[in-house]
């Protein structure tokens, strides 16, 4: 494939492209980790939210 | 599923977990298409291969407002209906639209310098696409700052609606203003003005980047359904260790 004189200019392009699309797939997935490790960690601990605690006569 | 159940963030949550593995399979799958189109697309007759950079450029571009204008509905959501997921959706919607509004900008410039001889020029169509990242900057900063969420949602939302005033500016800026960028060439009055050798690559393109923004959005909503259960949590714990 022939970029012609400007390829520095489509691949960098490309490559920026890439490595957004790279960092937000990181950041979700991170983020997503760590959401869930918090929640298990309250979780394991006893707490709950009202909704989720069962009721007692 | 009535519609009205998804305002139950746990219902969407169980529908988020089924529909993620399949919108990125869409994802990857417009990729591998449109990338293959792309770069068997024909240069173009005036700006050679750097025609390949609008099928970067333009989705970006279009996402960027997509963003904006997703994260407006979000904020009528939150001040008039009080959806409990409006505010979620909105503040999901800001670092994923300001990445694209960033990208639309770096392929303008990298486009722009073998093009025009510049990288950057204060035209209308420039300056206001800079002005949408910044505004993305700026609700991200009061999602940041503000102490109480709920009132941090509404001030996001009121600064949404007053800047979605930029979205039309950035559409007919290129007809208002006398501007070095070209004026629209896919969504105008009549026909396209792009050959289908060259429209057809953008458009599969474009769609492979509107399903990565959906994945990446519903993904998002799911973290910070999760980061609000956490805090609520936190919240509990600090009350039942005063108590």
């Amino acid at each position: 494939m022939n970029l012609g004189a400007h390829a520095g200019f489509i691949v960098a392009a490309y490559a920026a492209a890439a490595a957004m699309v790279g960092v937000l797939i990181l950041w979700v997935a991170l983020d997503y980790r760590a959401q869930r490790r918090s929640l298990d960690e309250l979780e394991q601990r006893g707490i709950t939210r009202r909704s989720q605690t069962k009721e007692t006569p | 599923m009535a519609l009205i159940d998804l305002a139950n963030p746990s219902r969407f949550l169980a529908l988020a977990g089924r529909a993620l593995p399949w919108l990125a399979f869409a994802t990857a799958l417009a990729f591998g298409v449109g990338l293959v189109m792309a770069f068997n697309a024909p240069d173009d007759y005036q700006q050679g291969a750097t025609v390949k950079i609008m099928f970067l450029h333009v989705p970006a571009a279009w996402l960027g407002m997509f963003g904006w204008t997703l994260m407006s509905l979000s904020a009528f959501g939150t001040l008039v209906w009080r959806h409990p997921l409006a505010d979620v959706a909105a503040k999901a919607a800001v670092p994923i639209g300001a990445a694209f509004t960033l990208l639309c900008l770096v392929t303008g410039s990298l486009w722009g310098r073998p093009m025009w001889g510049t990288s950057w020029v204060w035209d209308a169509r420039l300056t206001s696409v800079l002005v949408l990242f910044l505004m993305y900057l700026g609700v991200m900063a009061l999602y940041r700052t503000a102490e109480d969420p709920a009132r941090g949602a509404r001030a996001a939302a009121i600064l949404t609606l007053v800047g979605a005033i930029n979205l039309p500016i950035i559409k007919f800026s290129v007809d208002w203003w006398n501007t070095l960028h070209q004026p629209a060439s896919v969504i105008r009055l009549g026909a396209p003005a792009i050959h289908p050798a060259i429209l057809t690559p953008l458009l599969v393109m474009a769609l492979a980047f509107l399903l990565l923004f959906l994945t990446l959005h519903l993904a998002a909503m799911r973290n910070e359904i999760l980061r609000r259960r956490v805090r609520t949590l936190r919240l509990i714990q600090a009350d039942e260790s005063h108590a």
